[in-house]
């Protein structure tokens, strides 16, 4: 089995990360994203399945103004993201099919945690209009007040819960 | 002209456009280590800190350069999209978001990263992701007051104190510079008193 490459320095990554933005702000005129991607893409299944309920949500009905929800330059970047992780992992030979977990956590317990936690952070990122992409990275790089309270709640809260859920990794 | 300001990003070349950036977004996040949760909760636990690093440094790098841009009048900060200041709505999301992040494992742009990776928990997150903002957009129309009082469409925090865009994004390079120091001192004690 080929082995995995180290990664790279995180102050490498950080300004190869930031001069992407960068790029973003100068041709697309906006920063990276990618909460509303998903969220795109669950509102676009759901319309497949519930199309009268979906087109009766004044949250959602803006979304499918021009036809499609999905048909927008935030999925793209999400595909994309995908796109550029996945050559990246296999070039550093780090795909690697399966479930990530510390040693004392079952796949179970692992599997809840992710479906919950993605729920919360789902909501969460609805309720601040952008997640660590879209508000807290590209927002604070435009140095924004919503962007840094986001950010100082994301982190607070995220180190005061860590405690309650150390067995699913350490 | 950016593509923002022409109303041109959802068409053909736009959507190329992004998929092409969102391409080099998640080759530097996996780059960074981010396609792994077990890496990226760790900051939690006080064990290793790139998940601050990266983003301070990103951040920092693209607010300088961002800054510099706009006083050699090469970029017009007020033509790009700004993500929105809403005080109260930003503190309970970022405080669900928070949760969801250290018991999930993820964040969305880190999870596809991981499903690029193979990893099924942050597929499982995505699942989760896409039907917790479902659950929001069911109950957005009685929250509506909540969420959008008080919202500013633009609230730079440099030039609501009377300070530029440049020694802003200046001393937010000194913050990223000093909290990572910082960091990699606690990383050093912690791994000294657990070998």
């Amino acid at each position: 089995m080929q082995s995995e490459r180290p990664y790279w320095n995180p102050y490498v990554a950080g300004v190869g990360l930031g001069l992407t933005l960068v790029l973003a702000y100068v041709v697309l005129g906006t920063g990276l994203g990618a909460s509303g991607g998903i969220a795109r893409l669950a509102a676009g299944t759901a319309h497949g399945v519930a199309p009268a309920a979906v087109e009766h949500n004044t949250y959602l009905a803006a979304w499918f103004a021009d036809g499609s929800a999905v048909r927008h330059y935030l999925v793209a970047m999400l595909a994309g993201t995908l796109a550029g992780g996945f050559l990246s992992a296999l070039a550093a030979g780090r795909v690697r099919p399966g479930v990530e977990r510390g040693p004392r956590s079952g796949i179970v317990l692992r599997l809840a945690c992710a479906l919950l936690g993605g729920a919360v952070a789902g909501l969460g990122a609805r309720f601040a209009q952008g997640c660590t992409s879209g508000l807290a990275l590209s927002g604070g790089a435009l140095l924004q007040v919503g962007s840094f309270v986001f950010t100082g709640a994301t982190f607070a809260a995220a180190f005061a819960f860590a405690p309650l859920v150390r067995k699913e990794w350490r | 002209m950016n593509l923002f300001a022409q109303d041109l990003l959802n068409g053909p070349f736009g959507l190329l456009a992004a998929l092409a950036i969102g391409g080099a977004f998640g080759f530097w996040l996996e780059r960074a280590g981010f396609g792994s949760s077990r890496k990226l909760t760790a900051i939690f636990y006080l064990q290793d800190f790139a998940v601050l690093k990266v983003m301070f440094t990103a951040m920092a790098t693209a607010a300088v350069s961002l800054a510099a841009l706009a006083g050699l009048g090469a970029v017009d900060l007020g033509a790009l999209f700004v993500p929105p200041t809403a005080v109260w709505p930003q503190l309970a999301g970022g405080a669900l978001f928070g949760i969801g992040f250290v018991a999930g494992g993820w964040c969305p742009g880190t999870a596809a990263v991981g499903v690029a990776s193979g990893k099924g928990d942050a597929l499982v997150f995505l699942v989760g992701a896409g039907a917790g903002s479902l659950a929001f957009a069911a109950l957005e129309p009685r929250l509506r007051g909540f969420l959008h009082g008080g919202e500013q469409p633009v609230c730079s925090l440099p030039e609501s104190i009377g300070l530029g865009a440049l020694p802003g994004a200046v001393v937010l390079l000194v913050i990223a510079v000093a909290a990572s120091l910082a960091a990699t001192r606690v990383e050093r004690l912690v791994a000294r008193r657990n070998p």
